[in-house]
């Protein structure tokens, strides 16, 4: 029942040409970035042959683009996610979901699943440019799948709260603007984090960005497995809560 | 059959203080179409909605074919096919494709899916759109498709929230058609404010206003049950006392131009009226029966503030 769900949300998302429009934004953007990079390791290398322990072409390459990467779709996922509930209630087609004998968790889990499979296949896509570096050289393979990891934990993350934004309004723009404000200050909070106590507060430990940074740099950590699922999960059950509530109101 | 299909219970709610349904209780068996009728704002809506698991009853209780809504809600949900007010209809997918989503999440078996979307498709006349986007259908074929949306699974019960709404009158008189073949083995409840719909296609039908049931009756008995009068005209004017002199009429009273309406107590025929017109020569030349129809009734109870609820 989940996967039907799913299904016809990924089935939907690439009927409207948003979802071409950002992959091929995305695309091309990091791409040029990619190369930039590279032209700039190319630049260092006759130093860096010089340093012992020196980072490699993953370190100098990858890992500053996926950082990147990631800034870019803070400001994209709520663009995917706002249509997803706030849609279908301005349309009034979720009474069709809600008619059929599904419960509301599968409901919400259908259309998060949707928005996850939009970010395999988007991730996926920005993984093609560091496996190319296997045509000329040797990258650190576990690092190469840490980033994979920490990119799709990260944007689902994105995604269970910018569904949980879209179920509290009728209005796509409304779920975009607030999903954005929400990531951006989930990102920015640890700024004062690092100034109040050594980086190591409550604070801090909320930043989206902390959990990020390690999984880039290979730092394949539980807690920040746990931080990821811990979020998504938080979101979904105020969601289902959310759709639940109004079945009363 | 016999079976009851559908059983509401006191069944109010509230939208924060205002009330919108209040204490409504009736029930339906299997074979029925149920007309439920009521002026705009009345709560018809909000019931179906209820009925549907869309909306929590505020209180009450509301089974369907022997499940409780809240308490199982999957297994309610299963024998349930319900066409909200606005078709919950996808305007990007094809009718196809948004009739398969439909059946798939009823958790039809995909062995049965293209039996069951040449039926419907058939049943609704669709049969000619299958590949066009929803978004690009008139509105009257969008309504279509969202009845199609509410039987793909063969459901034995149909709830249809003003299903006429848009359509043509050649489309209104299929779907109505439709409507009476889905109640010889289904329980029906179609929610309209057109009167003669509800004549047409129910057989019975529930008035409400403000929330409350004011009336609920089978159709036979609307049509039997009440006094039956006659308008008549006569060439040579007499006084109503004349009239009500005659045996079995119970009162009259005069119209324009010659014309006087007569009452007669259940069971009696106009014979004697006929009678004494020749003997006294009044120049009896027309009679016309009358029935009392649903809308007098339905304007009688919706108007009447004062009424008390049955």
């Amino acid at each position: 029942m989940i996967w039907i769900i799913a299904r016809r949300e990924v089935y939907a998302m690439f009927l409207s040409p948003l979802a071409w429009i950002i992959l091929a934004v995305i695309q091309t953007i990091l791409g040029y970035m990619f190369l930039a990079n590279l032209d700039n390791f190319f630049l260092l290398q006759p130093e860096l042959i010089q340093i012992a322990n020196t980072p490699g072409v993953t370190d100098i390459v990858v890992t500053p683009l996926m950082q990147v990467a990631a800034i870019i779709l803070l400001m994209v996922m709520p663009l995917m996610t706002m249509r997803s509930l706030a849609e279908e209630k301005r349309n009034r087609t979720l009474s069709l979901l809600v008619s059929a004998p599904l419960s509301m968790t599968e409901i919400v889990l259908g259309k998060f699943f949707g928005l996850v499979l939009f970010i395999v296949i988007l991730v996926s896509m920005l993984m093609l440019m560091p496996l190319s570096l296997y045509l000329g050289t040797t990258p650190d393979s576990g690092k190469l799948l840490s980033i994979y990891l920490g990119m799709l934990l990260l944007l689902s993350a994105f995604a269970a709260i910018g569904l949980y934004l879209s179920s509290l309004t009728e209005n796509q723009t409304i779920a975009a603007v607030s999903t954005f404000g929400v990531l951006l200050m989930l990102w920015i909070v640890d700024w004062i984090g690092s100034s109040v106590s050594n980086g190591q507060s409550v604070i801090a430990y909320l930043s989206i960005l902390q959990h990020h940074q390690a999984m880039l740099e290979g730092v394949f950590k539980s807690g920040d497995i746990v931080y990821y699922l811990l979020l998504i999960g938080a979101f979904l059950v105020l969601t289902i809560r959310q759709l639940d509530r109004e079945r009363l109101l | 059959m016999t079976e009851t299909l559908v059983q509401v219970e006191n069944l109010s709610r509230y939208y924060q203080n205002n009330r919108a349904v209040n204490s409504l209780s009736f029930s339906l068996k299997a074979g029925e179409v149920l007309g439920f009728l009521g002026p705009n704002g009345a709560g018809k809506s909000t019931t179906m909605q209820v009925i549907s698991g869309n909306l929590a009853p505020s209180e009450g209780e509301v089974s369907i074919a022997g499940h409780d809504i809240i308490d199982a809600p999957r297994a309610a949900k299963k024998h349930l096919g319900y066409l909200p007010e606005h078709p919950p209809v996808y305007r990007d997918a094809s009718v196809d494709e948004y009739l398969r989503y439909c059946a798939q999440l009823h958790g039809l078996a995909s062995d049965q899916l293209g039996a069951a979307l040449e039926r419907v498709k058939q049943q609704c006349g669709l049969s000619d759109v299958g590949g066009r986007l929803i978004g690009n259908l008139s509105k009257g074929y969008q309504q279509r498709v969202g009845i199609a949306q509410a039987i793909i699974h063969d459901p034995p019960v149909v709830i249809l929230d003003e299903p006429t709404v848009g359509l043509d009158p050649i489309q209104i008189r299929e779907i109505r058609e439709l409507i009476r073949s889905l109640g010889s083995e289904r329980s029906v409840i179609l929610s309209t404010h057109i009167l003669s719909e509800v004549q047409a296609t129910c057989d019975r039908v529930l008035i409400i206003r403000a929330g409350e049931l004011i009336y609920n009756a089978s159709i036979e008995s609307l049509n039997q049950g009440h006094e039956s009068s006659a308008r008549i005209a006569l060439r040579k004017p007499v006084e109503t006392a004349q009239l009500t002199g005659i045996d079995g009429v119970e009162h009259a009273e005069q119209l324009d131009g010659g014309r006087y309406r007569v009452f007669f107590s259940p069971d009696t025929n106009p014979d004697t009226l006929v009678q004494t017109s020749v003997e006294q020569q009044w120049g009896l030349y027309e009679l016309v029966p009358e029935q009392q129809s649903l809308e007098d009734l339905f304007i009688e109870l919706t108007q009447n503030e004062e009424a008390n609820p049955a």
